[in-house]
């Protein structure tokens, strides 16, 4: 497998000639965009016929998702200083920052746990609701669910590269790893931005 | 890289394992998908033998199991059955095992038999289908005919096979739990899908769902190496216009499957927290809504009907200008037509729901886009006419299986416009009409495709042609008795006949047509038994059949220009491509036939 992947054989017009890793990325964004629509628009359309759907703010509150969000989008940057980093031979660095983006990630996960254990207690579960519907509840863990098990999914791959950045496996050449890897974590951010308007702003 | 090192490339150890069960070669994983698929086929295939014996005989034994007619008039045995009908949904006592559970003295019971032809279409569906068409030929032409080594990931590749070897066990291990497998039709409508008292399935239910969520998990696997590998991995000079339309139909059904299946496995999910954890998504007490699961499902479903059809489409493309020696006619016309057939896939799925409720408006809007399809349809067929016209027709057995897949495509294809118009399918709707075009456009269609492109390909996936006088009689008995089975179904539908009925003889206006379905089921085994003709030829061939020659039919498409079998890494010097596919009976040239390799 190795052998392929090293040895490019001239081909006609690739799309992304540096190689597979990242057009493999983008399709799989893409076929993963698909799963987050369907589970947003079944939220709009169950929202939409429900005449007793509680106004998310005033149960959800919006302060800590409002740190959860920023801190998403310094993790977002810190990928981005990663990639110029490693791009300027800068391994080391490439790690710290690296490790930063990790961080935001846990720390949003541990606020995340926080915040459903909160209203866990307050009453709001997958089936019970005391602010009116019961989908409220159903589609809101459903949602932050799959994106936290997709920041989850995103904490360990970054956590396997900052290793093998600490062992010294990547350099300028070799950076298109820490891109790919970029792309999966800025459209989990990306995703989250759309998640926090539809589920908790509007 | 040089020919020298090619051949080192070829000859490096491979044990048993590595060669034939974790394999990284895109055509050992193309072959274990096509015995996947075909092993499948024998499953679905009895399980759709047995629905139509039940409607045929009702409630009669089946034959060879079953009792024999003397012992079921005896009093004791009467008194048995009937004690069994009043209890079929709890189906909890100790002493019977799994057979006289689901078949007491042979006859089915109409548990048994919602399990049957829901499973029949679930397995016709996501486990011979599609693994055949997109699986197994997929990722043996896509890299030989684009010209290069391998996909872009190999080991992705194999992870796709084994998760869907994965999702076939779990959908088997649902015939053997308690309660019987999923008995809501393949389309898993809620509440009947959402409520386990409905069908008195519990865990068969829950299977299935699970089972095609891990598929799903595969097929993605699979379309990003598909689309990656047709972007980055084409030989030099092939372009993408001057790719094979089989390769085109490929790489625009896997961008409807990475788009189209993530649809289903978010519904899905939906589907397993409504029957494990109590939400109420699908149910209407708990503010939730039954037609949502219809809307998502076909808005997966539809586009699903164009991953069936196109590339059986791509193969015949492939396959009639070769044996007709002549350039497909209008080349790009067939590209824009598949690429118009799957976004037009896309904003038709309202028209599987004119019946659930719709705002008439809407229900005109998705009449008129249905329609449209005929346009694309229609170019395509005109097209392949237009390559037979005139041409130096040989009739091979590829060509014949081809040729029946057009006459049968255009068949399901106009019975598909009766059902798209609304006033129309007010009357057409859930009965047997339905069941005859879809059997047309996915066994005359994708069927006869995969005959088709089995007996073509065949020779290079194996080496050995397969037996020609054993093809031409699988062929004639397949054609004959494939019309014998559904035509007459177009009758039943107008008569009335509703799909999915466990006992038509029990409604007055039904029982005229007795001897109708006596005669579709009488053709449907003769169908199913010439089958195994098939199987039959295809292993024997692969192990005693003739050797075959590089290129036997004198095509031109890169994988001819392969030694046979491919070795891997496919190509001994990496191919460079000058022209389009389809020269043949090129003026001034002494050979009909110019390999997609070799200079004008």
């Amino acid at each position: 497998m190795s052998q392929i992947a090293a040895t490019i054989d001239p081909a006609e017009n690739p799309l992304t000639p540096e190689g597979s890793g990242k057009l493999g990325m983008w399709i799989f964004l893409a076929g993963d965009a698909m799963s987050f629509g369907t589970l947003l628009a079944g939220y709009g359309a169950v929202r939409a016929g429900a005449v007793d759907w509680p106004v998310p703010q005033e149960v959800l509150g919006i302060s800590l998702t409002a740190v959860m969000t920023f801190l998403l989008i310094c993790s977002s940057l810190t990928m981005v200083k990663a990639l110029s980093a490693i791009k300027n031979g800068d391994s080391k660095s490439m790690v710290n920052f690296l490790w930063l983006t990790v961080l935001g990630g846990v720390i949003f996960l541990g606020l995340q746990a926080y915040e459903w254990t909160h209203l866990i207690n307050a009453g709001l579960g997958l089936t019970s609701n005391p602010h009116g519907n019961y989908l409220f509840g159903a589609t809101f863990y459903a949602i932050t669910g799959f994106h936290g098990a997709h920041v989850t999914g995103g904490v360990i791959y970054l956590t396997i590269l900052a290793i093998r950045g600490m062992q010294g496996k990547y350099s300028e050449e070799t950076s298109s790893s820490v891109e790919i890897a970029g792309l999966y974590w800025h459209f989990v951010d990306l995703v989250w931005i759309l998640v926090f308007t539809f589920v908790y702003l509007i | 890289m040089s020919e020298a090192s090619a051949t080192v490339h070829t000859t490096h150890e491979q044990t048993f394992v590595s060669k034939y069960i974790i394999s990284f070669d895109h055509k050992m994983i193309g072959k274990q998908f096509l015995m996947y698929g075909l092993i499948m086929l024998l499953l679905g295939g009895a399980l759709a033998l047995m629905v139509r014996w039940q409607l045929a005989y009702p409630e009669k034994p089946l034959p060879l199991i079953g009792a024999s007619e003397n012992y079921l008039e005896n009093s004791e045995v009467t008194t048995f059955m009937d004690g069994l009908w009043d209890n079929w949904l709890s189906q909890d006592s100790d002493d019977q095992n799994w057979l006289t559970k689901r078949m007491p003295v042979g006859i089915i019971t109409p548990a048994f038999y919602n399990a049957l032809f829901t499973m029949h279409a679930t397995i016709m569906v996501f486990f011979v289908v599609m693994p055949i068409l997109v699986g197994a030929f997929g990722n043996f032409l896509i890299p030989l005919m684009i010209g290069t080594k391998d996909m872009a990931f190999p080991a992705l590749n194999m992870l796709s096979f084994w998760v869907a070897v994965i999702a076939a066990l779990i959908m088997m291990a649902g015939f053997f739990v308690p309660g019987g497998h999923a008995a809501t039709g393949w389309t898993g409508y809620p509440p009947l899908s959402s409520d386990p008292t409905w069908t008195g399935v519990d865990w068969g239910q829950n299977l299935w769902c699970i089972s095609l969520i891990v598929l799903g998990v595969s097929s993605l696997m699979g379309s990003i190496n598909y689309i990656t590998t047709i972007l980055n991995m084409r030989a030099p000079g092939m372009t993408l216009m001057r790719m094979p339309l089989v390769i085109w139909s490929l790489f625009i059904v896997a961008i409807l499957l990475l788009l189209a299946l993530p649809v289903l496995t978010s519904a899905l999910a939906m589907l397993v927290l409504d029957r494990l954890a109590g939400t109420t998504f699908f149910n209407i007490e708990g503010g939730g809504d039954p037609l949502l699961w219809q809307h998502l499902f076909w808005f997966f479903g539809h586009p699903e009907v164009y991953i069936l059809i196109l590339p059986a489409m791509g193969i015949a493309s492939e396959i009639i200008p070769v044996f007709a020696r002549k350039p497909i006619f209008g080349y790009k016309a067939m590209v824009y037509a598949m690429a118009s057939l799957a976004f037009l896939g896309w904003i038709v799925w309202g028209h599987h729901m004119f019946q659930s409720g719709m705002n008439p408006t809407l229900g005109a809007t998705f009449m008129i886009s249905t329609m449209v399809i005929a346009v694309p349809s229609a170019i395509k067929t005109f097209n392949w006419l237009g390559t037979l016209w005139g041409g130096n027709i040989k009739f091979s057995i590829p060509m014949l299986n081809s040729i029946a897949f057009v006459s049968m495509f255009v068949i399901g294809g106009l019975s598909g416009i009766f059902m798209a118009s609304n006033a129309v399918d007010i009357f057409i709707h859930d009965t047997y009409f339905i069941v005859a075009h879809i059997h047309y456009v996915v066994f005359g269609g994708s069927i006869f495709g995969i005959f088709a492109a089995v007996y073509y390909w065949f020779p290079k996936m194996f080496g050995r042609m397969m037996n020609n006088k054993f093809a031409h009689i699988h062929f004639w008995i397949s054609i004959v008795a494939f019309n014998c089975t559904f035509f007459p179904m177009h009758i039943l539908g107008v008569g009335g006949h509703m799909r999915r009925i466990y006992n038509p003889m029990q409604y007055e206006f039904l029982q005229n047509f007795e001897g109708m379905n006596i005669f579709i089921t009488l053709s449907a085994f003769v169908l199913g038994f010439g089958q195994l003709i098939f199987l039959y030829n295809a292993f024997y061939s692969a192990f005693k059949g003739k050797k075959a020659e590089d290129n036997p039919w004198k095509a031109n498409t890169l994988e001819w220009s392969a030694p046979t079998p491919p070795p891997h890494g496919n190509f001994l010097t990496p191919p460079t491509v000058y022209h389009g596919p389809y020269e043949y009976s090129v003026p001034d040239m002494e050979e009909d036939f110019l390999p997609q390799i070799e200079k004008r």
